[in-house]
């Protein structure tokens, strides 16, 4: 039984439409890397599964879990435990990285029907997650993100998933911006929490991400369309030789 | 000024019988003074710039009742600060029996006005009056005109008051529409340090509370006042509060206001020796059809000072707020550092905001800096606390109640602080509720 299935997916922004037919089936354990020059819709593919109101799906169908995605605000996507790590996570002045977080689990465990979590469990749980990603503890009661440098804003998004435990996390292009370091920590952190339990959807624009994080799926997404997938074998050679001959014959492409 | 002789009729027979209260002689003058210069000023109206945008129609035909002396009817505990001295005044006359005063360090005076004066302080004869612009501002006049009683605080030389002084004043005593004039005299002496928390509370009524707080700080001192207007929705709250630093002395302000069908505040801060310190916080909420107005001048009259103001509101419903800030920098204060800052989130779209921040600086070297803000929660950090599992009512009160907190923070008094918390959530969450409900 497949965790997520989209079926031929038609997305437009303002009227343009940016994902123009999209197929794809993520089971559950599974790792999938979408990999796509600039402009060719993985950020919309990202927002669309989370929720975001601005797309348009004109076309085609999203089964998570058993449900009509679309049918689902942002929110209960996240509590039946859909995750976006953000491309650009957000500054939330005024609310601590805490607070925010013991919010969030608590709208979580209230939707499956289960206690709110207690401060003192709470600060346990945030103690223990918060080495996944080698985190400083002083930025637990700093406001969200809120002087974060780049790299502590894209682990503050790991650490935020380990803390929410989602059935399918979607990184989007949480590597960009990234120096080496902080790319493996959060690609160890990444992978501590691979399980049978747990979906990835890799979102990004250079394969060097998929040499820490080596995922079971590589699709490449070029003019809103799937062109081609296989194995990180695909991604390898992708950085051989770039996006350009995958380009030259889409449709070919996309029947390979 | 032939009209004010029409617009003020409402009010004569309030001021009458005030008039024939007994009253030490020194505020009996300064009642006289008031009437008059109430009797030439009139109401203000629309057509004068500083009341452009505050319409009086709800108070002008009212006729207000005068106070009498009566036993406050509703409990003050729970707005009570459990180790402040607490005065109680209902109508603007002392309560002395649900009062907690306490014993006092030598030389400081925590008492009602009338004794005050009676007891022949100087400082009572040297300042009642003496910062109140009474021949200018109506409501200081009316304020004047009405005196009955009021708080008078004297911190004497070097004393530093650990426990905050709290002033409750009750308007609209059971339940009546009366006509009020809290009065507060603050002396802090030099090298002193003190906390005063001022809280306007109301009784059910549509009242009219017109308070005026004078405020001298002397060298060195150091003044923390909260000020908290909780009145009843269909009051009216006009204040009127002046300030007075001395060199090297800090003022630090934390204005919260919440009730009220209109509530204004005039704030006048006069930085009167060289390296005083000014600091006025303000916040302000309004739904409904309430106003909250603030009109804040600060005048830079000696080099050196430095002066911050950050007001920040929070508007829904058909609420209207004015925020007018004046920053004066005299000809020889040099090296001024004035910052002066307004922001407003606005909830619904028929809520009104007019922000004017304005600089007029007559030094050339200066650091001024001044801004306003007027805009919507934003979309993206909705989104993020929704992408992680918060609904979306719980989004914007929790992004709501983080904008507040930047004012409520500053509350020195811990307790209050919490209490203060509580009450602006609750109120975003009514509005919330009655967002909901359109």
């Amino acid at each position: 039984m497949s965790l997520l299935e989209l079926k031929n997916l038609h997305v437009s922004v303002d009227g343009n439409e940016i994902l123009k037919g999209i197929d794809l089936t993520v089971n559950p354990g599974e790792v999938h890397a979408i990999m796509g020059p600039n402009g060719s819709g993985k950020s919309t593919l990202a927002s669309v599964l989370a929720g975001r109101e601005e797309y348009e799906v004109t076309a085609g169908e999203i089964h998570y879990a058993d449900q009509d995605l679309l049918e689902l605000d942002a929110e209960t996507r996240a509590r039946e435990g859909l995750f976006l790590a953000f491309q650009y996570p957000v500054e939330i002045p005024g609310v601590s990285n805490t607070y925010f977080l013991r919010a969030a689990l608590n709208a979580i465990r209230t939707h499956r029907g289960e206690e709110e979590i207690d401060a003192i469990d709470f600060l346990a749980l945030v103690r223990e997650k918060v080495k996944v990603v080698k985190l400083d503890e002083s930025l637990l009661k700093r406001p969200v993100n809120e002087g974060f440098s780049g790299g502590e804003k894209k682990r503050n998004e790991i650490f935020h998933l380990a803390v929410l435990e989602p059935k399918l996390a979607i990184l989007d292009e949480t590597d960009s911006g990234l120096d080496i370091d902080a790319l493996k920590i959060v690609a160890d952190g990444v992978n501590s929490l691979r399980g049978p339990d747990r979906s990835f959807v890799l979102i990004t624009h250079y394969q060097r991400l998929l040499n820490y994080i080596v995922p079971d799926f590589v699709h490449v997404l070029i003019d809103g369309r799937i062109v081609r997938s296989g194995d990180r074998e695909l991604a390898l050679q992708l950085e051989d030789q770039g996006y350009e001959w995958l380009e030259v014959e889409p449709a070919q492409a996309a029947g390979a | 000024m032939t009209q004010a002789s029409t617009n003020t009729g409402a009010f004569s027979s309030a001021l009458d019988a005030v008039a024939s209260l007994p009253a030490p002689e020194l505020l009996q003058d300064l009642r006289a003074r008031g009437r008059e210069s109430f009797a030439t000023l009139g109401l203000p109206t629309r057509r004068q710039e500083e009341w452009r945008f505050t319409g009086l129609k709800a108070i002008e035909g009212e006729v207000f009742e005068s106070p009498s002396a009566v036993a406050p009817r509703i409990d003050v505990t729970p707005w009570r600060v459990s180790d402040a001295r607490l005065l109680v005044f209902v109508d603007g006359i002392f309560a002395p029996d649900v009062s907690e005063i306490g014993d006092l360090p030598d030389g400081v005076v925590v008492s009602n006005l009338v004794l005050g004066a009676t007891s022949g302080s100087e400082a009572v004869a040297q300042h009642l009056g003496s910062l109140a612009p009474l021949e200018e501002h109506p409501f200081a006049a009316l304020n004047s005109a009405l005196i009955a009683d009021g708080a008078f605080i004297h911190v004497p030389a070097g004393m530093e008051l650990d426990r905050p002084i709290q002033l409750v004043f009750i308007s609209g005593s059971e339940g009546r529409a009366t006509l009020s004039a809290p009065r507060i005299l603050i002396v802090a002496e030099a090298g002193s340090r003190a906390t005063v928390v001022e809280q306007h509370i109301g009784d059910g009524a549509s009242s009219l509370s017109c308070p005026v707080t004078e405020i001298v700080i002397g060298d060195k001192a150091v003044l923390n006042h909260v000020i908290v207007q909780e009145e009843n929705l269909s009051a009216h709250h006009l204040a009127v509060r002046q300030i007075k630093l001395a060199a090297g002395s800090r003022y630090s302000a934390q204005a919260i206001s919440v009730g009220g069908a209109l509530a204004r505040t005039d704030i006048g801060v006069v930085l009167d020796g060289e390296h005083a310190e000014a600091s006025l916080d303000g916040l302000y909420l309004g739904d409904g059809s309430q106003q909250a107005d603030t009109h804040l001048t600060v005048r830079h009259a000696s080099p050196n000072c430095r002066s911050f103001q950050l007001y920040k509101g929070v508007l829904a419903g058909r609420a209207k707020s004015v925020f007018n800030g004046r920053i004066i920098v005299d000809q020889d204060a040099q090296k001024t550092d004035a910052k002066q800052s307004n922001r407003n989130l606005l909830l619904s779209d028929d809520a009104v905001v007019n922000s004017n921040p304005q600089l007029e600086i007559f030094a050339d070297d200066v650091r001024c800096t001044h801004g306003s803000t007027v805009g919507q929660l934003d979309d993206e950090a909705v989104f993020y606390l929704r992408s992680r599992g918060i609904g979306h009512d719980e989004a914007i009160q929790l992004l709501t109640l983080a904008f507040a907190g930047e004012i409520l923070e500053r509350v020195p008094v811990v307790e209050l602080r919490e209490r203060l918390e509580k009450v602006v959530a609750v109120r975003l969450t009514a509005i919330a509720d009655s967002r909901g409900n359109e």
